[in-house]
């Protein structure tokens, strides 16, 4: 354990070199079955098509600065805003978290070597590439103009690559239903020794209940869009009106996997902030079991609540009105998960690192997002604000600033475990900043215009709203810098030499106890849990010893061999 | 070892859930157009040959038994035994994919196709060409699963072959198995729902 | 507070509307009430508590069950409140009275067709009577739209294949705004249309003479606007064909000869008497067929016709 760097050159280097350096070469990257690697790669290739939905994202916004036309046709924008819809859901979000931390984090959290199918593992990669790949040409050969949702019979209709594109959100759906099936199997069958279930790290939990969504409500969504591709390519006709079928049908097969797998994006955020949080706040998380059962009971729950997504699309009142009671429900969980957040930096000793205020920022994000979600469950104000940007604003509010601060707390959290380096701390505050300052710029302006009537996916809009997508437009800006500063200084700091040492957090769950990076295996030998879910013996946070002893001109790697003596 | 098996198990019971809802989506689908053209469905369904499809359940309910029997003889070493099951297995779900494009062709020449392609003359009932999309659908998907189990079961009869599996290790020959019996019940609902309406 | 209740809404002009904008604005204040508390908390404790040395030790608490049941009932009670509150507006919203002038909507790509019971159509205009209930019953020809005037707080979704109804009572005279707000493809932002709110008068003068579009049309447009919208093209070619009825093409000034062997000059007269007492005169080779349209075409309508005829020369 003392041995921070690595050791090249070693009788054994397999066993004690971290997982980036042995085995060198791509081909071993593309072959390999380490959890960590394939977590690193999903964490590339969503970071790329990140970027990819987040140029889509900025063009809907260059767009909407004026009423009318001001860089693209109507047509063009319609497949903009499609393709920025289904790669951010398919693509980026629904993976994020669970298939990119959750693979690197998730085995060491619970003391295991790798998950218990890594070959499975692997294979759910491969398949979401070749998801990737199909989503990839669809948008060169021309996109598609159906709005991620792909309602019929607009969908079964307009011309274009549906068809392909349907197939890809199919074959993605396979990578997220291996990567479920992989984390249920791992979290029952491969906890350390001495970890029962409420010992579990409040993440395990996290990805146990997301797991679940995935594995009960993926094949929903496969089966629906194959009856989509059956009624394009064969009319089978149970989507088409004129044929004796209901459009709406889909919409409810839509949503009973849409409407879980919405929680497929922001429970694995929870799972996160759960972690984060007692870290930085030096104490046990508040309320462990209430965090756990209220992740799965959001996870079951979600279940039940998919036709609020339609109280407008001539449902019964009787229906409607048991639809939008259990959809408030839902509420409760999430308010506990909030304040036991809160009570959990209650009397401790809180450091403000960059994991921590992107934590604080997801806390207030959250509450904004959730809060705003009671104005849809509520029946009377749901069908004003339906379809308007009010929702376009509330979700990006939940799946898209929950979800993704939440993956950047969790990627500082753990990037000095996964790279063994640091980043550069004071640039990691001013992206913070400048990502809370123009995510909230960008979509508080959209709540009002909602609430004045302006439509979701408008290419021309009323000149009165001009004033509000200015402003948005502006937010946009604000946030893409923040986000490439971000990428930047993450990008930087894989220059630096490998100087991190294993618990820089002081944190007291499993994966501190590993070298940063990891070896291959993880750990020597079998970490076993003595003490419930905070393990190790606290220590002192590496960062504010570095502070303390790194006078001018002194090797980094002195201090971080110093520093482990003492604390080991 | 046994943690790995079973973890495997967990793994396959997680799979055969999402293919449960993979059917129960087209079921679903099945019931609620069923419901709204209950007349066109049951004309349509006059058209399917109840012998063939009792045949073929007879089939498969033979072949989950020998399935059973295979993975009872892999679980004590009984290697021959093991090889024969397998095979009589193998055989009967071959003999259910004969009968299914004995079927097929049938309904093809009939015109009795999937959507837009039905063409069948003398209908008195309109509209039954949904009950051959559901159809189609439902068989299709269904076929699928049996050729990728006869290939599975193939592969896990070349490795007993081999000489792969004992009682110290036979994993692969339980999960298909369980694979195997999904496999089977799912037809045991398709048969009545689209063979047997009333 | 009431200038920020109006820039966040526009202004309520239907009765339950009035509703909606309290439930709305207590959620409003809710959301700020709680982000600013979590905020203050968090930020309270994130200066108490700061982490000064890293040799800190902190009480090692693991939950307060008492709270806990706090922050679970007292949510639960507001969430339980907005449900009511929000499912009594939805109800009130439900049932149209059974006094309620009846108008069929029709979406199609990318326009709004409204009928009203006197069979009167037009095209992304509404016209309704203040303080009048008014239900519509929509359909979709082609693609699923979504019929939604934010004026009024209601929207509803138009889907080929079924009907769909909405109700209100207009209570401010003037135009509302509406938006299709189901994505329905190139046109879909263009899909609006608008509301008149009208005074009985002008109302009276709407059913009367039509709208200001119909009003201020040239005649032979109307007539092919009547020609299309009332049926006429069933029976009647404009290409010579014969149909169940005789051809409009190239009539004018030519006669026709009646089942009773009589000769008819085909004028204004005769097209007029033809399309409000159409069985007077039958031409010969042709069923009596036609239905009468005595108080279904205004006067104007009826002279578009003539012109119309008049110019299929």
């Amino acid at each position: 354990m003392a041995e921070a760097l690595t050791t090249h050159g070693n009788a054994n280097a397999a066993e004690h070199a971290d997982y980036l350096d042995y085995p060198k070469g791509l081909l071993s990257w593309l072959t390999t079955v380490d959890h960590k690697r394939i977590g690193l790669m999903y964490m590339w290739s969503v970071m790329f098509f990140f970027f990819v939905g987040g140029m889509f994202a900025l063009l809907i916004r260059i767009e909407l600065l004026s009423p009318k036309h001001t860089i693209m046709t109507a047509e063009v924008y319609n497949r903009v805003f499609t393709l920025h819809g289904a790669i951010m859901t398919f693509l980026v979000i629904i993976p994020a978290i669970p298939a990119a931390l959750g693979n690197f984090a998730l085995p060491l959290l619970i003391g295991a070597k790798d998950v218990a199918f890594p070959r499975l593992n692997l294979t759910s990669l491969y398949v979401y590439w070749a998801g990737a790949v199909m989503a990839v040409v669809v948008l060169v050969m021309g996109g598609v103009d159906t709005g991620w949702t792909f309602y019929t019979p607009y969908s079964t209709t307009t011309g274009g690559g549906v068809t392909l594109m349907v197939m890809a959100a199919f074959v993605l759906g396979f990578s997220s239903i291996f990567t479920g099936v992989n984390f249920i199997a791992t979290i029952h069958k491969l906890r350390a020794p001495g970890m029962g279930w409420f010992e579990l790290p409040l993440f395990a939990w996290g990805m146990y209940s997301t797991a679940l969504i995935q594995i009960l409500a993926t094949p929903v969504l496969g089966i629906t869009l194959l009856l989509l591709v059956m009624e394009r390519v064969l009319g089978v006709g149970i989507f088409d009106p004129q044929l004796g079928g209901d459009p709406v049908l889909f919409q409810h097969f839509f949503w009973f996997y849409s409407h879980p797998a919405v929680y497929i994006m922001i429970l694995p955020a929870m799972a996160v902030i759960s972690e984060v949080i007692p870290t930085f706040s030096k104490k046990t998380i508040f309320g462990y079991k209430a965090i756990a059962f209220s992740s799965v009971a959001i996870a079951l729950l979600g279940f039940l609540v998919w036709a609020h997504h339609m109280f407008v699309a001539g449902m019964s009142l009787f229906a409607g009105a048991i639809f939008s009671f259990l959809t408030f429900f839902i509420a409760i969980p999430s308010a506990i998960k909030v304040f036991n957040w809160i009570a959990t930096m209650w009397r401790g000793s809180i450091s403000l690192d960059a994991p921590m205020q992107y934590a604080i920022s997801f806390l207030l994000i959250f509450t904004i997002g959730g809060l705003t979600g009671l104005f849809l469950a509520a029946l009377s104000t749901d069908v004003h604000l339906h379809d308007t940007y009010f929702v376009v604003s509330h979700f990006h509010y939940v799946m898209a600033g929950s979800n993704l601060i939440a993956l950047l707390a969790g990627i500082h959290y753990w990037w000095p475990k996964m790279f063994g380096r640091m980043y550069n701390e004071t640039l990691a505050s001013i992206g913070c900043v400048l990502v809370f300052l123009g995510f909230n710029a960008t979509f508080l302006p959209q709540f009002v215009l909602g609430s004045r009537g302006m439509p979701r996916r408008y290419y021309n809009y009323l000149p009165e709203f001009q004033s509000l997508h200015v402003a948005s437009t502006i937010g946009s800006w604000l946030l893409a810098a923040g986000l490439f500063l971000i990428l930047a200084y993450l990008l930087a700091s894989l220059r630096k030499p490998k100087t991190a040492v294993a618990n820089p957090w002081g944190g007291r769950t499993l994966e501190w106890e590993a070298m940063s990076p990891p070896t291959m295996h993880n750990f020597d030998g079998q970490p076993v849990l003595k003490h419930g879910p905070m393990t190790i013996a606290p220590t002192a946070p590496w960062w504010a010893w570095k502070k303390r002893h790194t006078e001018r001109g002194r090797d980094l790697r002195d201090v971080s061999n110093e520093y482990s003596d003492t604390y080991h | 070892m046994g943690q790995q098996f079973d973890a495997a198990k967990i793994g396959m019971w997680l799979f055969l859930v999402t293919e449960v809802l993979l059917f129960g989506g087209l079921f679903v689908g099945y019931g609620i157009m069923h419901a709204r053209h209950p007349e066109a469905f049951l004309a349509a369904h006059h058209h399917l040959d109840k012998t063939m499809g009792a045949i073929n359940t007879v089939v498969l309910l033979i072949s989950s038994f020998t399935m059973v029997l295979a993975v009872w003889a892999a679980q004590t070493s009984k290697r021959n035994l093991c090889i024969l099951f397998l095979l009589i297995t193998l055989l009967c779900a071959g003999v259910f994919m004969g009968v299914k494009y004995n079927e097929y062709s049938h309904k093809f020449h009939e015109g009795l196709l999937p959507g837009k392609y039905y063409s069948h003359q003398g209908d008195t009932v309109p509209g039954q060409f949904m009950f051959f999309s559901f159809y189609f659908m439902m068989t299709g998907l269904h076929g699928i699963h049996v050729l990728l189990g006869m290939i599975v079961i193939a592969w896990i009869l070349f490795r007993t072959i081999r000489g792969d599996f004992s009682s110290e290790y036979y994993s692969p020959v339980d999960i298909t198995g369980l694979y195997w019996h999904l496999v089977d019940l799912i037809w045991i609902y398709v048969f009545p729902l689209m063979y047997l309406i009333s | 507070m009431n200038w920020f209740q109006n820039w966040m809404l526009p202004k309520a002009a239907a009765t339950h509307a009035g509703d909606v904008d309290g439930l709305y604005m207590f959620i409003v204040y809710l959301t700020i009430f709680f982000f600013f508390f979590n905020g203050a908390l968090i930020f309270y404790a994130a200066r108490k508590w700061k982490r000064r040395s890293d040799k800190e030790v902190t009480p090692h608490i693991t939950h307060d069950t008492r709270l806990e049941l706090i922050w679970s009932i007292i949510p639960l009670i507001v969430v339980m409140l907005i449900f009511f509150w929000g499912f009594k507006g939805y109800v009130k919203a439900w049932v149209a009275p059974n006094d309620s002038i009846e108008i069929v909507v029709t979406g199609k790509k990318w326009v709004w067709q409204f009928e009203y019971p006197d069979g009167t159509r037009t095209l992304n205009d509404l016209h309704v009577p203040l303080n009048k209930p008014v239900k519509l019953v929509m359909n979709s020809e082609d693609v699923i739209h979504s019929f939604y005037v934010p004026g009024f707080r209601l929207k509803r979704d138009v889907i080929p294949g079924r009907y769909t109804e909405m109700w209100f009572t207009a209570t401010e005279p003037g135009v509302q705004q509406v938006f299709c707000a189901e994505y329905c493809g190139k046109g879909h932002s263009d899909m609006l249309a608008r509301i008149f709110v009208d005074t009985p008068e002008q109302y009276e003068v709407f059913l009367r003479e039509g709208d200001e579009q119909v009003r201020k049309m040239p005649l032979k447009d109307l007539g092919k606007l009547v020609y299309e919208n009332k049926g006429c093209a069933t029976c009647h070619s404009l290409d010579g064909t014969k149909g169940q009825g005789p051809t409009w093409k190239g009539i004018w000034g030519n006669v026709h000869k009646g089942t009773d062997g009589k000769d008819y000059p085909v004028d204004a007269n005769y097209i007029r008497q033809s399309i409000l007492m159409p069985q007077a005169m039958v031409v010969q080779g042709y069923e009596p067929i036609m239905p009468t349209f005595q108080g279904l075409l205004r006067e104007r309508e009826i002279l578009g016709v003539v012109e119309y005829i008049k110019s299929l020369q």
